[in-house]
């Protein structure tokens, strides 16, 4: 590890955390319906937007199964029409390579992908998919699971600050101003800085052309900037190029990658200070901004210096891999010369703490220790800043767990911001935190113990169970990082993807598991909120355990700990430990 | 609130969301960066006796020409239309091998150009892949010892060589984000213009 690596990390966490308060401000405001900068020029724009629902914001509040209730019928149509889009690619305009329709497994995995907002990617953007099916399919979807993420979490915000009101908001207001307050206008920002490194934006076709040395080489091309924008502001991931944020026209200078990655962590990071502001107490969201950030750092620093020790792959061909004057050494197997080992394990942390799964290096490269990272990030459950909205409802339920266990330890009824934590919420707490670990063990051991699962892989033996416990924990979790070998779609080079084939197991138990994993932790979130916005806050007390004390932080980091590690140690040793323990080749 | 309802008006936003931000906002996004950053917008092409030979931010194969420096391997030999990572894990023998490969294949290419050079000598950044596959960029260490070969080859002074490869480096962002690299394309042809 290098001084010069650390500083750019330093720096990154500096900016985001300035940036945190800022923006959380700001989308407290908006959830709360005041008045904001953009007011002037949005207001005009929203209006027509509830017009055309036939929606009065101001009438109609909704209870938590309402609530939810509209939540699944509104994912369920656009299911339907993203999936009707890849089906019929063929037959609809913008499509310069005549790309055929996607078959019906593959495109029921991509369709659940983008509408879960994981963005788990088994098709190959530029061999696949057309201009039209990537702009008005995938990149509405950004926006849209993006939205209802965050309306979701505004409605369990508003459950736990709510005085015994059980109405907790409006679901078409929330997400219509999710899109038109927050995620479009930083998106079009962010594009326009993108295009000025050299990220592609037109609608022209590839482009051929002889290299200086005299080799046919063509470009893809195409609307690139506004769909790299919203893949990483909204924690989607989803890549314009196959290789993701690595290849140089997704992802062109270290500015651009810097923008890229505080893109991925800026709505969720600053989700904590929304949830102090509306909850009256901005001190409790530091405490959770604190202890994400403290995970966070932990899987930077592991990372960074288990990639820049170099592989065994390495050490045995006999390359030399310590940093030296001109060379950044390490594992540089599968990662981009511009972003070295500091900003390849940086991204590769921040990508899977946030869901967001986008990658500027091919993570299945890594390291064992390395590699073990992102894996460990998923596995506590997307909630070290997690998907938009999705991290934080998941950090609360992962909140009252710990003030359950907390209250057992000292023998006082559990409460939270004033609110007792009774059966029921730590019911429903169970259901929310504990489905999506068991979902990621049982996919995994499906995968693993029968012959359906071997045709996806691309390693063999630990490496070969990482991939696979890294796909369904992705899937799950909603993350959509690979360890990229793994495959539900094999597709050789030719026109019209001719000769490609699915492995059905593969997409459809990948596609399953993202639904489970996306709808029942949010329901349970939402059940949650629901039965605490019935109660009415009791006033703090001498009694009362404090939940913004540097105590809780470090109770809440264990809870969170404890349970990815009760659920996963087996599974981690057979691959990633076992990986780092040896030298050996397999 | 009735289910029809919500039906009727989810069916409605699928409608109005799609337009807005599958429609208009790539559009608009694109009408402006085709105004303001053109170039860049269409992929940053380069031309050379007015046709076009690369794009600045795409790694070429330079077919292993001694008067060329050479790019990083690639698992995709410089694709860039169909693009995937190597995928190999770090303990796979496969990789291992394809390593010592390398590792062979450019102390025999630069060898003989740079007495004493050993395997300790040789930069991470020219022995494995790069993750895109067209990675624009070699390490400034590796473009030092590749140096000498070009130089040697070309009947250029090494001074000048190592001047172009100066210029054709492009540093860290603001001096601090991003490790700095030698775009080989420019470097390439900037030597090119050098032997007319």
């Amino acid at each position: 590890m290098t001084a010069q690596g650390w500083l750019q990390i330093g720096i990154y966490l500096a900016v985001l955390t300035a940036l945190v308060p800022l923006l959380g401000g700001y989308m407290a405001r908006v959830y709360q319906n005041q008045r904001v900068f953009l007011t002037p020029l949005v207001e005009p724009l929203e209006r027509l937007v509830y017009r055309c629902l036939g929606v009065d914001p101001e009438q109609q509040g909704q209870d938590w199964k309402s609530y939810g209730k509209t939540t699944i019928v509104f994912s369920a149509l656009f299911f339907g029409f993203l999936y009707l889009i890849l089906r019929t690619q063929s037959a609809m305009p913008l499509n310069p390579e005549d790309f055929g329709a996607g078959p019906w497994d593959l495109s029921f995995n991509t369709t659940a992908s983008f509408v879960t907002n994981t963005n788990w990617q088994f098709y190959g953007s530029e061999t696949t998919l057309s201009y039209f099916s990537q702009m008005f399919g995938l990149a509405v979807q950004n926006f849209i699971s993006a939205a209802v993420g965050m309306a979701v979490l505004a409605a369990v915000i508003r459950g736990f600050a709510s005085r015994a009101v059980e109405e907790l908001g409006n679901f078409w207001q929330d997400v219509t101003r999710s899109v038109l307050y927050v995620l479009l206008p930083i998106s079009i920002l962010g594009a326009l800085l993108l295009v000025s490194q050299g990220v592609i934006q037109t609608l022209d076709g590839a482009y051929g052309f002889k290299t200086l040395a005299g080799l046919d080489q063509t470009l893809a091309l195409g609307p690139g900037a506004s769909q790299v924008a919203i893949k990483q502001l909204g924690t989607n991931g989803g890549g314009f190029f196959n290789v993701n944020s690595a290849f140089p026209f997704e992802n062109p200078t270290g500015f651009s990658d810097f923008v890229e990655s505080i893109f991925i962590l800026l709505i969720p990071a600053a989700a904590t200070a929304q949830f102090g502001r509306m909850v009256g107490r901005r001190r409790q969201g530091w405490a959770l901004y604190v202890a994400m950030l403290a995970m966070l750092i932990g899987g930077i620093a592991v990372s960074y210096g288990a990639e820049q020790n170099g592989s065994p792959a390495q050490h045995v061909a006999g390359i030399e891999t310590a940093a030296a004057n001109g060379t950044t050494g390490g594992n540089l197997e599968g990662k981009e010369q511009r972003f070295g080992i500091a900003d390849s394990t940086l991204w590769a942390t921040v990508t899977t703490a946030a869901s967001n799964g986008s990658v500027n290096s091919a993570h299945d490269s890594y390291t064992g220790l390395g590699g073990a990272v992102p894996l460990a990030n998923m596995m506590t459950g997307e909630v070290v800043f997690g998907g938009v909205g999705s991290g934080l409802y998941g950090m609360l339920l992962f909140v009252l767990l710990a003030v359950f266990i907390a209250g057992l330890m000292v023998g006082r009824t559990p409460e939270f911001l004033g609110k007792k934590v009774e059966v029921r919420e730590v019911k429903l707490v169970l259901v929310g935190v504990l489905v999506v670990p068991l979902l990621v063990l049982f996919a995994t051991a499906l995968a693993v113990a029968t012959k359906y699962g071997a045709p996806s892989l691309s390693n063999p033996l630990p490496q070969g169970f990482s991939e696979t416990l890294y796909a369904y924990a992705s899937q799950a979790n909603n993350n959509g990082s690979a360890f990229a070998g793994f495959t539900g779609f094999l597709q050789p080079n030719a026109p019209g993807n001719a000769g490609s084939y699915t492995i059905t197991f593969a997409n459809l138990l990948g596609g399953i598991s993202m639904l489970i994993g996306r709808f029942v932790p949010l329901l349970a979130a939402l059940a949650v909120a629901g039965s605490l916005a019935a109660k009415r806050p009791a006033p703090v007390g001498l009694g009362t355990m404090r939940t913004d004390s540097p105590t809780f932080v470090v109770l809440l980091v264990a809870t969170v700990l404890i349970v990815a590690l009760l659920t996963f140690v087996p599974a981690l040793l057979l691959g990633p430990v076992v990986q780092s323990l040896t030298t050996q080749l397999f | 609130m009735p289910l029809r309802k919500d039906m009727a008006r989810s069916a409605i936003a699928v409608i109005v969301f799609s337009l807005l931000l599958g429609l208009v906002y790539p559009l608009v996004v694109t009408g402006i960066s085709q105004v303001l950053f053109a170039e860049a917008a269409d992929g940053s092409r380069i031309e050379s006796d007015g046709r076009v030979v690369g794009a600045e931010l795409i790694g070429q194969d330079f077919g292993g020409r001694p008067r060329y420096f050479q790019s990083r391997p690639s698992a995709t030999g410089y694709s860039a239309d169909v693009t995937y990572f190597n995928n190999l894990g770090p303990n796979n023998r496969e990789l291992s091998r394809y390593f010592a490969e390398q590792l062979a294949a450019y102390l025999k290419r630069e060898g003989p150009y740079n007495r004493g050079l050993t395997r300790a000598d040789v930069p991470v950044d020219a022995v494995t892949t790069s993750a895109s596959g067209v990675d624009p960029h070699i390490s400034e260490a590796n473009a030092r010892i590749q140096a000498r070969r070009v130089a040697a080859v070309r009947g250029l002074r090494l001074d000048r060589v190592r001047d172009l490869v100066a210029e054709n480096t492009d540093g860290r962002f603001l001096g601090v984000l991003g490790e700095p690299g030698v775009n080989v394309l420019q470097l390439n042809l900037a030597l090119d213009e050098e032997g007319r």
